[in-house]
């Protein structure tokens, strides 16, 4: 109990700081907001998800306020800590939307709390278009829940990009066929390296080292002291934050040679560039962005105004691009009908901070960034399912 | 070789997250399970002067323990000593500890992430390489492994040879007749709870130089400490040491030579291991 009340309370307060926005004659309108504040994906919630909900209230309320049918609504809030625990999750989209009466529930966050999510949006009926899953089951999911959107793609394009930019660069001459490919031994990185393992060797690549490390493993220098004994032309893993970080500091270190060197989640993360600074030149990584559009870089100036940090180079533009769909229904469908606003998602193709978005038959989006390289500072898109905006692939030189 | 110097400077990041829970929970008799939230606070104080200030974590841990033994002295007396006051056994008083910093640790959480947010603090210390028998290993490890050296050492001749030392190893052997001989048991044991958390977040600061972090992270490290006070026996610095070098020893051997996936599971089969043969801990007394 005792466990409960101080997240409430906490809960409370953070809503009672946003609640500040001076709301005159209007009338107001809760949203409710469920993603991690505390807990192993708290950190990433911190940098993708938080700081575009504010931004997006802060935008809509500066246009005047949602137009809904006549009526304009200021939007309020109302956010709640799950803790990363799914069952945290469902509880508090029930409380939202049976105590707290709110009209609209963003997604949560994460590939695993969407999905654990997603029978409760279902059963009540509420538009789910998800900005953080990524997932190879749109299919199966779109049949049983026909409110769930997917967004951010799945293991097997991710994969096929990745092999993609990969056989790139080593019939470019600028690696060999050797391969050192780890993960973090977490739903993630064992999906991804399963999907990579056979779609490399197919690509006539080579396996010289692979292993696994449990999740929140502090020191990975064994890891890549090994990996350096096997002198490969190309290093991949399939991390996590922490370890993306941890990583990439060893291999500066060890000064691990490379032509190209990859991290998944983080790699993404202002962080990453504010801590390794030069040294991140030509590291790829997991997602992208079309960063020299002007769509995301006006939407990365807003994101820095409003929230005082920067997006990051993946989720963030979608988190906040799935909030513009949402946004842009309610308003055309002029009432909060939920069915014919899910109706409305799907006929409909949507002009976002990513850039347009229309969902295929199984409510996925077809099109997402799957590689991004560091290139002077700036994490820009080098391979996609089909994002205008990507650039050249660089060779990895020294460290700096 | 290498193998041997990586474990032991494993070993050294371990020391420096447990010794402040062994004297806690050792001298003090106070179970803390917000132990990782004073680690994690002193870490984020270490990346906030690196980042706004270039000042290195170095020097901050200077500021960084006087001002965590003051709170934790504060701690103890206002939130702890009461409970030590009215226990009347050495068990009530570990369930009503663990209960009450149960709570603190989640108000710390709370308290932490208005503070400071919840986005990852993470940056560059000395990440160059340090060359040691021909091998390379990152500098701001080796920095801490000798900073825990001289923590850890300091603290064993400073209990084991000094005045004050010896009346905190009294009240940690037999409380009641510590009393007998003068020594102020109350006031020393918030001398010892607050050394303890200095001690922490002065690992907190020094491991954040390599160890990405943030707000709710700090159970991780309560974990880790706990597994490695219980392993080394509760009360003892030497038990502490040596639990914590056997860990990173044995973790990088399992990493380098078996598997890294298994790292998790040879510490915990080793801590089943310890507790099968020496429920006491290595260097343990046996409890009446």
């Amino acid at each position: 109990m005792k466990r409960r009340t101080v997240t409430k309370l906490a809960a409370l307060a953070l809503a009672a700081g946003f609640a500040g926005v001076p709301a005159f004659a209007q009338e107001v309108l809760k949203v409710g907001a469920v993603a991690p504040k505390t807990g192993p994906l708290a950190g990433g919630a911190a940098v993708s998800y938080w700081p575009n909900v504010k931004l997006w209230v802060s935008d809509v309320n500066g246009r005047g306020g949602l137009k809904v049918g006549g009526k304009t609504y200021k939007l309020e809030v109302i956010e709640y800590d799950d803790q990363t625990n799914p069952g945290e999750t469902i509880k508090a989209v029930q409380r939202l939307v049976d105590q707290d009466k709110v009209k609209i529930v963003l997604p949560p966050y994460s590939t695993g709390l969407n999905l654990a999510a997603a029978p409760i949006y279902a059963r009540y009926g509420l538009p789910m278009i998800t900005s953080t899953t990524t997932t190879d089951k749109a299919d199966e999911l779109s049949k049983q829940f026909p409110n769930v959107f997917i967004t951010l793609g799945g293991a097997k394009p991710t994969v096929k990009s990745v092999v993609d930019v990969m056989t790139k660069l080593r019939d470019r001459g600028d690696i060999g066929k050797k391969l050192a490919m780890v993960n973090v031994a977490d739903a993630f990185g064992i999906e991804l390296m399963n999907e990579a393992k056979p779609a490399f060797k197919a690509a006539g690549f080579e396996l010289v080292y692979e292993t696994s490390y449990p999740l929140g493993t502090q020191d990975l220098s064994p890891v890549v002291k090994a990996v350096k004994a096997a002198s490969p032309d190309a290093f991949i893993a399939w991390s996590y934050p922490p370890d993306t970080f941890a990583l990439t500091e060893q291999a500066i270190v060890e000064d691990l040679k490379v032509g190209a060197f990859f991290t998944a989640v983080a790699t993404a993360f202002p962080a990453y560039s504010g801590r390794f600074g030069k040294s991140t030149e030509s590291v790829l990584g997991i997602g992208g962005v079309d960063a020299d559009g002007k769509a995301f870089q006006d939407y990365a100036k807003r994101h820095e105004q409003v929230t005082g940090a920067k997006p990051d180079y993946w989720a963030s533009a979608m988190v906040y691009s799935s909030f513009q769909i949402l946004e842009k229904s309610i308003e055309a469908v002029g009432s909060f009908d939920n069915p014919a606003i899910i109706k409305h998602v799907k006929a409909n193709s949507f002009d976002t901070v990513i850039g347009p978005i229309k969902f295929d038959d199984h409510n996925n989006n077809p099109a997402f960034w799957t590689v991004g390289q560091w290139q002077g500072g700036v994490f820009k898109g080098v391979a996609s399912t089909g994002r205008d905006g990507a650039v050249a692939i660089q060779k990895k030189g020294a460290w700096k | 070789m290498d193998v041997v110097v990586t474990g032991l400077l494993l070993g050294g990041t371990y020391a420096l997250i447990a010794m402040g829970l062994n004297l806690q929970y050792g001298m003090a008799r106070i179970m803390n399970l917000a132990n990782g939230e004073m680690l994690v606070a002193g870490a984020f104080v270490a990346f906030w002067f690196w980042t706004g200030g270039q000042i290195s974590p170095l020097l901050t841990v200077f500021l960084v323990a006087p001002v965590a033994f003051l709170l934790n002295w504060l701690i103890y007396v206002i939130f702890l000593r009461p409970l030590a006051k009215r226990a009347k056994s050495r068990g009530q008083l570990e369930v009503d500890a663990i209960l009450t910093t149960f709570g603190l640790s989640f108000v710390a959480v709370g308290l932490m992430l208005a503070f400071f947010g919840g986005e990852y603090f993470s940056y560059s210390y000395l990440s160059t390489p340090v060359y040691i028998f021909g091998d390379t290993y990152g500098a701001n490890r080796v920095t801490a492994f000798l900073a825990a050296v001289l923590i850890c050492g300091a603290l064993w001749l400073w209990l084991a040879r000094s005045r004050a030392g010896m009346t905190i190893r009294a009240i940690s052997v037999a409380p009641e007749s510590a009393r007998l001989v003068g020594i102020d048991v109350r006031r020393t044991a918030a001398l010892a709870f607050a050394l303890g958390g200095a001690v922490t977040a002065t690992g907190g600061s020094l491991i954040s130089t390599f160890l990405t972090l943030d707000a709710s992270t700090g159970v991780i490290f309560t974990l880790k400490a706990l597994v490695i006070v219980i392993m080394g026996g509760v009360g003892d610095v030497r038990g502490t040491i040596v639990a914590a070098l056997l860990l990173g020893l044995l973790e990088t051997f399992v990493a380098r030579l078996i598997d890294p996936g298994l790292t998790l599971a040879a510490a915990y089969l080793l801590f089943v291991v310890i507790l099968l043969f020496r429920p006491q801990g290595l260097f343990g007394r046996p409890t009446a």
